[in-house]
């Protein structure tokens, strides 16, 4: 059975940019559909991959995936490493290129074009366009290290969105200072700890304003006393409700904090998927429970 | 003797236009080349690697005379033994160059290039911004080192008259009858007086760039001059 969400009231806001004012008003009823809102019409899905395969050389790691994601909807995806779960989000950043299948963004094909009623592969300037609607935290955070904070955090908006220099270094420190670390404009990346390099790696892809974000295992790289005040931060963007989040995460309970709608994913395939609430007190598959239960046991070991 | 040193200091201002003529060709040519052999397109791509492999597997004299004899015929119009040196000492060491920015290329970690993907870079930008900065630093030393060598390359370029030192000294022998032991050890002096000094300041910088990455990325450095413009440190 798939799993979605009713979404009622949505008015005519659904398609605008959220930075369009805090005035998307979605209420959330978590009630199980038989199928997507997004198959129905009521609402597009921000985010739609189908029958999405990817192989590098004679291994599959995706086997065809299929996911629809709501605007505004935040979708936690686990599974063991090696399921695939890192490179559903890299081919949505245009980092790989699917081997088969479509992604569609906003309404769009991500990795095709249409020319002369055929769908082509998309060039680099159609590639361009879509990527401003996604933005993407890294593991290992890739501060640009020759720079310091303010200039990893303005450079994008400034190069890409040709914003004035003291328009984005004002809405930069905005970011900083929402990930708690303005005061460290002037320093340089190898100056701070893991968990404050990856809070300046959110604000450097927060001001860009992306649709989607995606934030993928974000805290894997940390030491364990950091990982919480990145997850703060992730939790308190979230709680704003307006931006699309795909979160790549070994972090359970972080995953049921902030997530809509969990998908678990096992060699390559989405095995099961639904609200946190269900997923991780009732898991229906057996590759999920057993999942689950090592990774508990992991957790009473440590 | 009277004739022979201003010869051949003549020789050696030829010599140091050459070389950095050369290199600065050189430089800009092996970017160049560096960056199109990255291309994702094969048929850009495969013609710099043959490109490259040619220039590196013939012999710069061949280069030079070649292009002696031939570039005038092809522009229509004559070249001074200067201008083809430069042009085919900068295209012979370009090659070697551009192997060096490939080196300090494939340094920089993939996640920077991933990170400018995500920040929706575009390829200029990507290559200016951020590969760039980071990858030709450390090989700044290595670069330096190239520079030394082609200076000492120069009297290769005596094939196609170029009037460096060794040319002045053979003719200053030819004129005069004089034996060749005191103008051919002057030559030598005068390359040693240059390449010595010149390979410890490289050696010089390279202890620097080191010392630098030791702090990575020169904090120390930087804020040490911010500190001199007056702005706020860390």
């Amino acid at each position: 059975m798939e799993i979605g969400f009713e979404i009622v009231e949505v008015g005519s806001v659904v398609n605008e940019p959220y930075e369009g004012g805090g005035k998307l008003s979605m209420h959330m009823h978590a009630v199980p559909l038989a199928e997507t809102a997004a198959e129905r019409g009521s609402v597009r899905p921000m985010v739609r991959f189908r029958n999405i395969r990817k192989s590098f050389g004679e291994l599959e790691v995706l086997k065809g995936v299929d996911l629809d994601i709501l605007p505004g909807e935040k979708v936690a995806v686990i599974g063991p490493s090696g399921s695939g779960k890192t490179t559903l989000g890299r081919l949505l950043m245009t980092l790989e290129e699917p081997t088969s299948g479509t992604i569609e963004v906003d309404g769009e094909y991500l990795w095709h074009m249409e020319k002369r009623g055929k769908l082509v592969r998309a060039d680099e300037k159609h590639l361009h366009r879509m990527r401003s609607k996604i933005g993407m935290v890294f593991q290992h955070f890739n501060l640009f290290p020759h720079m310091t904070i303010l200039r990893n955090v303005t450079e994008a908006p400034i190069r890409v969105l040709r914003m004035r220099r003291n328009e984005a270094e004002r809405l930069a420190l905005e970011m900083l200072d929402k990930v708690g670390l303005a005061d460290k404009r002037d320093n340089y990346p190898s100056q701070l700890s893991g968990g404050e390099k990856q809070r300046v790696a959110i604000a450097r892809a927060l001001v860009m304003k992306p649709q989607v974000m995606i934030f993928d295992e974000v805290t894997s790289a940390l030491d364990p006393e950091l990982v919480g005040e990145v997850l703060a931060v992730i939790k308190e963007i979230a709680a704003d409700g307006k931006m699309t989040m795909l979160l790549i995460t070994h972090e359970m309970e972080f995953a049921r904090d902030v997530a809509d709608r969990v998908i678990f994913i096992a060699d390559g395939r989405i095995v099961e998927q639904g609200p946190p609430s269900r997923i991780f007190t009732q898991p229906e598959s057996e590759r999920l429970q057993s999942f689950l239960g090592r990774f508990r046991a992991y957790r009473a070991g440590r | 003797m009277n004739e022979l040193i201003p010869a051949l200091l003549r020789g050696l201002w030829i010599t140091v236009q050459a070389t950095f003529g050369a290199f600065a060709l050189a430089c800009a040519l092996g970017l160049i080349l560096a960056i199109l052999r990255r291309a994702r397109i094969k048929w850009v791509s495969v013609p710099m690697v043959w490109l490259i492999e040619f220039i590196r597997t013939t012999p710069l004299v061949v280069q030079a005379v070649f292009m002696w004899m031939a570039l005038p015929r092809l522009i229509g119009m004559p070249l001074s033994a200067l201008t083809v040196g430069i042009l085919s000492l900068g295209l012979h060491y370009s090659a070697y160059l551009s192997e060096v920015y490939r080196s300090g290329i494939e340094g920089v970690p993939r996640g920077q290039w991933e990170a400018a993907v995500a920040l929706n870079f575009s390829p200029a930008q990507k290559w200016l911004r951020i590969i760039l900065p980071q990858a030709i630093p450390p090989v700044l030393p290595v670069m330096g080192n190239y520079l030394i060598v082609m200076f000492k390359e120069v009297p290769v370029l005596m094939a196609i008259t170029l009037g460096e030192m060794l040319l002045a000294a053979n003719s200053y022998i030819a004129s005069t009858f004089a034996d060749g032991i005191v103008p051919y050890s002057l030559v030598a002096l005068f390359f040693l007086a240059v390449s010595y000094p010149s390979s410890l300041l490289v050696r010089l910088m390279e202890r620097r760039l080191n010392r630098q990455r030791g702090t990575q990325y020169g904090n120390r450095i930087r804020n040490r001059r911010s500190r001199i413009r007056g702005e706020r440190t860390v």
